[in-house]
């Protein structure tokens, strides 16, 4: 302590010191960081809208095998949700089974493993996913493809003919399940374990088994979590490329319910990536179009899925 | 419907760790037990190895014998969730499941025992152990509204209720009153007085006016020495331990000479 210190002046100037100026820093790298998502989401937006506005009325021609922008980006847009959703009635199941069997089954040591290698799954690239689609799991399936058109062909997804090289919806949507399991999965995994002990406690003190105390305890709980986590997991699903790209054998923008045939619906990102590289620069521009449309699609389902979360907290509040 | 419990020689162990070290004692049945001594003494620990609540937290375990009726509950033949639907538990904090409405509440343990219960019976059932916790008259009209919407005396109450519910034979209480206001706290030392004619309970408390209050016999904790396992001191009939203990470490504690 300096004598000098004690002096009034000196004192005052201490109190009125640079701590603040630190603050304001903070406070202005914070508000930087933060409207810097809003900047890039927005040039994203602008950008789709500007270069791809021509897109929405550009020559018949390029809309094949339709006339016009609607049922082009319609017809892309149902491929892109139905493998999208076929990936997530696949892969939530999953993810949530060996996200309570980490938190609650597995002794400490196999969970840790177990949760190391399941993050590892999201460390492989797309187009290695993709390949190994192709190459690997697509001929394993296709027995599986045969017996389920053989034997429930009756049901609409399982009619027509089956596909030779296995190169299906079906396999597009399993290939996307296992690259999307990680992230919903870590969600899950996350919520879980955050469970009170105080609930747990609760339903064990009644006689509850450990499924039931999972179900009373757990499941309501982590559900706005679950929510969360298929959402992230959709929004990967929605935007994949490579894999999408590799693995299906799409015939362009159409709408059928048939998962096994060879004539399968294109994705839009797929089908992006499929005709950007031509030399045919107003298809580009209805490609960007196409972007727009799966872009504010992306911004829809997010804002439904933050609505419903929002709705469940509040009922029991 | 209520029992007594024979404990002998049970050490309590976290790992191996050991918590509670050699405790004796028999609780009566249709009466109530209460448990005093210092923070960290085991008091808690060993009440949530009565109904095998213990060994919820991984590498908790036991070694010892727990004999509720004649059948020893560490057997390994009996199965650790039939011992819980028979001895209920209400815990230090009011935990009501948070999506489920007071009625549910209350039958959530009805439901995990019987698959289906039917309308009429789950009214009644409900309508019976509200009224044994004192808690009916107050939510009669919103019985469907969330249990987290009540007051946290109303909520230990709600506790109660679903615990007894199943009709257990022996109550468990960690300190039910600890996170209660006096007059919540009141409402439901009234309520171990009236519970008592039909249940076997047992309550670990901080509070000594309270143990004194509402308990027949009382167990006093301490830890031998700092680090060492906690054990019990002394077990006695509460108005002995409160005037005339046998134990002078007993004394100091009632007293407040703690230490």
């Amino acid at each position: 302590m300096n004598l000098t210190t004690t002096e009034p002046a000196e004192v005052s100037d201490t109190l009125s010191g640079g701590s603040q100026r630190g603050d304001r820093v903070f406070h202005g790298l914070a508000f930087a960081a933060g409207a810097s998502i809003m900047v890039a989401l927005a040039g994203v937006f602008i950008f789709l809208a500007i270069r791809g506005a021509a897109g929405f009325s550009a020559a018949t021609g390029l809309y094949q095998p339709y006339t016009s922008f609607v049922p082009y980006a319609a017809g892309l847009l149902f491929g892109t949700a139905l493998v999208a959703v076929l990936a997530m009635i696949i892969a939530v199941p999953f993810a949530v089974g060996v996200a309570l069997f980490l938190t609650h089954y597995a002794p400490r040591p196999l969970s840790t493993v177990i949760a190391y290698l399941i993050d590892l799954l999201a460390a492989v690239p797309s187009v290695v996913f993709g390949l190994w689609g192709l190459k690997a799991l697509g001929p394993a399936l296709l027995p599986i493809q045969r017996w389920l058109n053989e034997h429930l062909g009756f049901i609409p997804f399982f009619a027509g003919e089956v596909s030779a090289t296995g190169r299906t919806v079906f396999l597009a949507a399993i290939v996307l399940a296992i690259m999307v399991l990680p992230i919903t999965t870590a969600i899950c995994r996350e919520v879980f374990g955050q469970t009170p002990r105080l609930h747990e406690e609760a339903a064990l003190a009644l006689g509850a088994t450990r499924w039931e105390m999972i179900r009373y305890a757990v499941l309501p709980h982590s559900r706005s979590g679950i929510i969360a986590g298929t959402m992230l997991g959709l929004g990967r699903a929605l935007g994949e490329t490579m894999a999408v790209l590799l693995v299906l054998n799409a015939s362009g923008p159409k709408i059928t319910w048939h998962l096994l045939t060879s004539d399968n619906p294109a994705t839009i990102a797929s089908n992006i990536a499929q005709n950007f590289q031509g030399e045919n620069i107003d298809l580009q521009v209805v490609l960007l179009a196409t972007g727009l449309v799966l872009f504010v699609f992306t911004f829809l389902v997010n804002f439904a899925a933050r609505w419903v979360v929002i709705r469940s907290e509040r009922k029991f509040q | 419907m209520a029992k007594s419990i024979d404990v002998s020689d049970l050490n309590i162990y976290y790992g191996d760790f050991l918590a509670v070290e050699g405790v004796n004692m028999t609780v009566k049945a249709r009466s109530v037990t209460a448990f005093i001594g210092p923070s960290g003494c085991g008091k808690s620990t060993f009440l949530r190895s009565l109904n095998r609540m213990h060994e919820v937290i991984p590498g908790a375990r036991v070694e010892g014998k727990v004999v509720v009726d004649g059948q020893s509950l560490y057997d390994p033949s009996v199965d650790p969730v039939a011992v819980r639907r028979q001895i209920g538990m209400v815990f230090q904090r009011p935990n009501p499941f948070p999506t489920m409405s007071i009625y549910d509440n209350v039958l959530a343990g009805k439901r995990l025992n019987a698959k289906k219960v039917k309308k009429s019976e789950a009214d009644a059932l409900v309508e019976k152990s509200l009224r044994g916790a004192n808690l009916w008259s107050e939510v009669k009209d919103r019985l469907d509204k969330p249990g987290m919407g009540l007051s946290g005396g109303q909520q230990q109450r709600l506790c109660i209720a679903r615990a007894i519910a199943v009709e257990p034979e022996v109550l468990l209480m960690d300190e039910p009153c600890s996170a209660l206001d006096p007059i919540s706290t009141s409402a439901i030392e009234d309520l171990i007085h009236e519970l008592k004619s039909d249940y076997t309970i047992v309550i670990v408390t901080h509070n000594m006016q309270q143990a004194a209050r509402v308990s027949d016999d009382t167990g006093f904790f301490n830890l031998k020495a700092t680090g060492e396992p906690g054990h019990l001191v002394e077990f006695n009939p509460t108005k002995k331990m409160f005037t005339a203990p046998d134990n002078d470490a007993t004394e100091a504690y009632i007293s407040g000479r703690f230490g």
